[in-house]
């Protein structure tokens, strides 16, 4: 397994974006990984642009952020917009299929095209389709096992929605399981 | 513990500034909310009252900074913390604290400026913190943290510090050393001084709460008015004595200097950056260093001395030219001192870092 992974992860405010973001980082660190997670909003929260950059790595983390990233997952148009022509060009690029034109994905980069909201509204709640999205960047970057992300869940997830947890980590096989 | 749980907790910078300052021995908490600090104050509003501590939400950064003043006189430890244009708002309250020699700590989460600027990472506060800040002969220890493990640790040194030199601590930082997240053990790191000997660090009756009682005691007064002939000249040589001492609290951090042509010099969030860089080009064998300065006040200029006969230094700043001035003075023209400025607001990358070292690796001189 490399050593060193990043991600950004990209959306409007209110789709989960930093959830999905502290999830990966919180999971990291249970695995005994060096991680940085920062987020940068826009002016305002629901339904502004939100995204957060995660870096995972074995060696102690020197920059947190990161221009130029390994991998995105992106969850609406402005994202993609944004950040796929600063993706590596050798990277990886999880699009939420539900909500970005197809036409807009340059078909040069590895892309997983997956209709989060729809496979989130299958589980019962399009609220998971973050997790769904995670789930298929797992799958595809192979940066950590599944499992070590679920069971990370309870320490992200407040105890008030301890009851979600199933329904979260079932969104996160859901995407993982995408092909 | 269970499996597939950390001894790491991930909280950001704010929230380790936070637990830092409790368990350094932090008593009161006086704060008027701004980005991009506000988990400080948010942290320490459930924090201190669990570790029977008082958190006060001021009317005011003036009234904030007025209130550290009292609780410092008082001999308790206590903090504020703001962002840059707040930060303004506390200086005369600052010099008040520097010139009664009273302890206080001080963070600045520092935003970009002038004015009301923006809410993204900034250096530009640099000057504001290590030249003073407010009005007459005063200097603020200055320590400049670069993750959040630094946060968390520093506030251990940064309350030492207050009550052994009883003077202002500035811990500064910006949004990203605030905003990060990242795995912090919160165990107190080694040699902290224990929360309950601060105040015997103070060797001051009047700040201890004790000594000789009664007509013949000295006065049990902390002030900064110094009106009699030749009264305020004695005060401040005393300051000027003082800050001499300090002088001995010194920190820096080297990488790769041994062999280096080109020094990066670089503080804080951008000395992380910088490092990145720095790491990338040992990787394609350039004789590049990193220095990062920890205390910005004293400024480590004697290592920069020691390290100028046969090296050039870059100085990397998220602000149009500060720091540069100090590491000019250090090296007092015994080696090329460059700058590559990184503009307020931004958010930037080790990548983008890489080029400006180059270019002055190749010859060429620092940029913006």
């Amino acid at each position: 397994m490399p050593e060193y992974r990043d991600v950004i992860i990209a959306g409007f405010g209110g789709q989960g974006v930093m959830l999905i973001g502290n999830l990966l980082a919180q999971a990291g660190m249970e695995r005994g990984l060096n991680v940085t997670f920062i987020p940068v909003y826009g002016a305002e929260m629901r339904g502004g642009t939100a995204n957060c950059t995660v870096v995972l790595d074995s060696l102690p983390i020197a920059s947190p952020l990161v221009r130029d990233p390994l991998s995105t997952i992106v969850l609406n148009e402005p994202s993609l917009t944004k950040f796929q022509p600063r993706l590596r060009r050798d990277g990886v690029q999880i699009v939420n299929a539900s909500l970005v034109a197809r036409e807009l994905v340059d078909t040069a980069i590895r892309t997983v095209y997956i209709p989060v909201n729809d496979v989130a509204h299958k589980i019962g709640n399009v609220k998971l389709s973050n997790m769904v999205a995670l789930g298929a960047w797992l799958r595809a970057t192979a940066a950590l096992p599944l499992k070590t992300v679920q069971d990370a869940l309870g320490r992200v997830v407040s105890a008030h929605y301890a009851k979600l947890l199933p329904v979260n980590a079932a969104a996160l096989e859901a995407g993982y399981n995408f092909a | 513990m269970t499996a597939g749980q950390s001894d790491r907790i991930l909280v950001k910078g704010n929230e380790a500034i936070a637990y830092g300052a409790v368990d350094a021995g932090l008593k009161c908490y006086f704060g008027y909310p701004i980005t991009p600090q506000n988990e400080i104050p948010e942290m320490l509003s459930v924090l201190l009252p669990e570790a029977g501590g008082v958190f006060v939400q001021a009317e005011s950064e003036v009234g904030a900074v007025n209130m550290l003043l009292g609780a410092g006189a008082c001999g308790v430890p206590a903090m504020t913390s703001s962002s840059s244009c707040g930060i303004s708002l506390m200086q005369e309250g600052i010099s008040f604290l520097a010139g009664s020699h009273v302890p206080g700590v001080i963070v600045n989460m520092a935003r970009g400026g002038p004015g009301l600027g923006d809410l993204g990472p900034s250096q530009g506060d640099y000057f504001q913190a290590v030249k003073g800040g407010g009005h007459g002969d005063h200097r603020n220890l200055v320590l400049a943290p670069a993750t959040a493990q630094e946060c968390y640790d520093f506030m251990f040194k940064a309350f030492a510090l207050a009550f052994a030199y009883r003077n202002p601590v500035m811990v500064l930082g910006d949004a990203v050393v605030a905003q990060i997240k990242e795995p912090v053990q919160r165990v107190p790191p080694a040699g902290a001084v224990k929360a309950e000997h601060l105040q015997f660090l103070v060797r001051d009756q009047r700040i201890e709460g004790y000594g000789a009682r009664g007509k013949t005691a000295a006065p049990r007064l902390l002030k900064s008015v110094y009106l009699a002939e030749g009264e305020l000249a004695e005060r401040n040589r005393l300051l000027q004595r003082k800050y001499a001492d300090m002088r001995k609290e010194v920190l820096f951090e080297c990488e790769d200097v041994d062999d280096a042509e080109l020094i990066v010099v670089a503080f804080g969030s951008i000395g992380r950056t910088a490092r990145g860089a720095v790491r990338r080009l040992r990787g394609e064998n350039r004789k590049v260093g990193l220095f990062r300065p920890v205390t910005l006040y004293p400024f480590p200029d004697e290592a920069l001395q020691k390290l100028a006969p046969g090296r050039r230094f870059l100085v990397m700043e998220q602000n149009i030219g500060q720091m540069m001035e100090d590491v000019r003075l250090a090296v007092n023209g015994v080696s090329p001192v460059h700058w590559h400025g990184v503009m307020p607001g931004l958010f930037v990358s080790a990548n983008e870092l890489v080029e400006p070292i180059l270019r002055v690796l190749g010859g060429q001189s620092g940029s913006n």
